[in-house]
């Protein structure tokens, strides 16, 4: 038993060596991390962490992201939920196929949709805005959120609906206030994937915008060229962007592990 | 059981009109650039199957196939293994688990291009953590701008660092869903810790395995912003995925044609994979 849980720590050190160097690197003036190799922060200094605070750029970046990332949530999951109860409950023509054709849109790779999607929301006169961006991801995050939710719906027994319709629920109450609690862990694993997936992707969000709705990742390229590699600050800036994503993981932790374990498997 | 119902298409309405838009009208501009040439000014004539001839023969394209087919095999062999290893040696239940999973998902979440310079300062041979003791400490030659072997080492070592968690968020979902009951019986049975795994756990997590080879599979596949913020595809084309030459085909010599015929014939092999992938791993469930 010793022995093997030697295995996760190893891994877990292993995962946090990178990011241990981010983070020393975002506390070191940018002479200090040129001039040579250092383990610590010999003059630790909070300056990269003050202008992006003080910023507008810099701020505006992280409300940003924040702001399209919770939009495309919460319109994922909402589209995603009647879809996958379609799928999980019904027969209908062509059920097959179109869950098929859903997920393939997870593999059409971004690169490929980048110029079509600038022209498309352009054409649409929503470029340059948070619900671009949002209706963008929503490419790749419902198809993943309707597999999710369907896994979690097939768990639920269908005796569930039966002995709601017979107790006299219309379907929108039943599915309101009895169905969807029962997969709350199925809802907050779908959120938790939909997040984590916008949250992440760049090539999208910087190409549908450009100064109004620009995400955190575009300005730190930006940075990057311009302002001569700046690593001290961009190490800050990227320490930053880690953390809403633990304070989601945070959340959901007991979600995660039970969850998948009530879904799909 | 489910019961046959039409009616059933209007809750799936919305997602249809949703990604529709996303994904066909998108896909109709790239279908309509694949056949014809452009020399600006929005003038267009008609190429038909050129482009798609081009690339099919072309040894870049070739090339950059390969290397794409080579990067995902690896990271899969990698990965899978090791995240199954990694989801058997976690404790069942405890207070470390939590702790365990938050700390392992955390670099899943980290924004791709954060990844990919967070890896390259890393990396740095005089500057970075990897680098130094590569160098320094242990007198390895090692430049991932200058040895192509490096630079693989690097990207295979970023991606594995990257996703290997998925595959252990996943596997470890499905060992906690076998009763205690069946390793009880096991235990009376006298089978061996390899029967263990083989007879009862494997096939418990054979479908969360699916789709975390899936979702690797395809990701992986579309991987760009990552190794293009590490190495930049470099050094020579070494490291040139099938995505960061696309983008160069389409972004940076402007060559639309050739890029949607492109497009279409990546988003055609990763098609047909992925459903080879699925039916095969998904056969014994249609019986």
């Amino acid at each position: 038993m010793q022995k093997r849980s030697l295995v996760p720590i190893i891994y877990i050190i292993f995962l946090m060596l990178p990011i241990y160097w981010l983070v020393a690197m975002s506390f070191k003036t940018t002479n200090e991390i040129l001039a040579g190799f250092s383990l610590f922060p010999q003059t630790f200094t909070l300056d990269a962490y003050r202008t992006i605070f003080t910023d507008p750029t810099w701020y505006w970046g992280y409300i940003n992201s924040i702001i399209y990332v919770s939009l495309n949530t919460v319109i994922s999951v909402s589209v995603a939920l009647p879809a996958a109860y379609a799928f999980s409950r019904y027969r209908f023509l062509g059920d097959k196929q179109l869950f098929f054709w859903l997920l393939t849109n997870r593999m059409a790779p971004a690169a490929v949709f980048a110029l079509p999607f600038f022209q498309l929301y352009s054409a649409v006169g929503i470029f340059d805005t948070h619900l671009a961006v949002a209706l963008a991801h929503c490419l790749f995050n419902i198809p993943l959120a309707v597999w999710i939710l369907e896994g979690f719906m097939g768990g639920v027994p269908k005796e569930l609906d039966e002995t709601a319709y017979v107790d006299g629920y219309s379907f929108p109450r039943f599915f309101m206030t009895i169905f969807i609690p029962t997969i709350k862990a199925g809802v907050g694993v779908a959120a938790f994937f939909c997040f984590m997936f916008s949250w992440v992707e760049l090539l999208l969000a910087k190409t549908l915008t450009a100064v109004e709705a620009k995400p955190i990742a575009a300005t730190m390229t930006k940075t990057a060229s311009s302002a001569g590699y700046e690593l001290g600050l961009l190490a800050a800036a990227g320490t930053l962007t880690i953390i809403p994503g633990a304070i989601v993981i945070y959340f959901v932790r007991n979600y995660i592990a039970k969850g998948f374990a009530m879904g799909r498997v | 059981m489910k019961t046959e119902n039409q009616k059933a298409w209007f809750f799936v309405l919305p997602v249809l009109a949703l990604v529709a838009f996303n994904a066909l009208i998108p896909m109709m501009t790239v279908v309509n650039y694949s056949v014809q040439e452009t020399f600006g000014n929005n003038q267009f004539f008609w190429e038909g199957l050129t482009w798609f001839e081009q690339i099919l023969r072309s040894e870049r394209f070739h090339a950059a196939l390969g290397r794409q087919f080579l990067f995902t095999f690896l990271i899969l062999i990698i990965e899978v293994p090791l995240g199954v290893a990694i989801a058997l040696s976690m404790p069942r239940s405890g207070p470390w688990v939590s702790v365990c999973l938050v700390l392992m998902a955390l670099p899943m979440l980290i924004p791709w291009n954060v990844v990919g310079a967070m890896w390259n300062i890393f990396a740095l041979p005089d500057i970075g953590l990897l680098g130094y003791f590569l160098n320094h400490t242990l007198g390895i030659d090692y430049d991932m701008t200058q040895n192509p072997f490096a630079a693989w080492v690097t990207i295979i070592t970023m991606d594995v660092w990257h996703w290997t968690s998925l595959v252990v968020l996943l596997a470890y979902a499905g060992l906690v869903s076998i009763p205690d009951a069946y390793y009880q019986a096991a235990k009376i049975d006298g089978a061996s810790n390899w029967s263990v795994f083989r007879y009862i756990q494997l096939p418990k997590m054979k479908n969360v395995l699916t789709i975390a080879i899936l979702l690797r599979f395809m990701d992986s596949f579309n991987i760009y912003t990552e190794p293009f913020v590490l190495t930049g595809g470099g050094p020579g084309n070494s490291t040139t995925l099938l995505s960061i030459d696309l983008v160069k085909i389409a972004l940076g010599q402007f060559d639309l044609g050739p890029a949607a015929a492109m497009s279409l014939i990546y988003f055609a092999i990763t098609l047909l994979v992925s459903w080879l992938f699925y039916t095969l791993m998904t056969k014994d469930d249609l019986n």
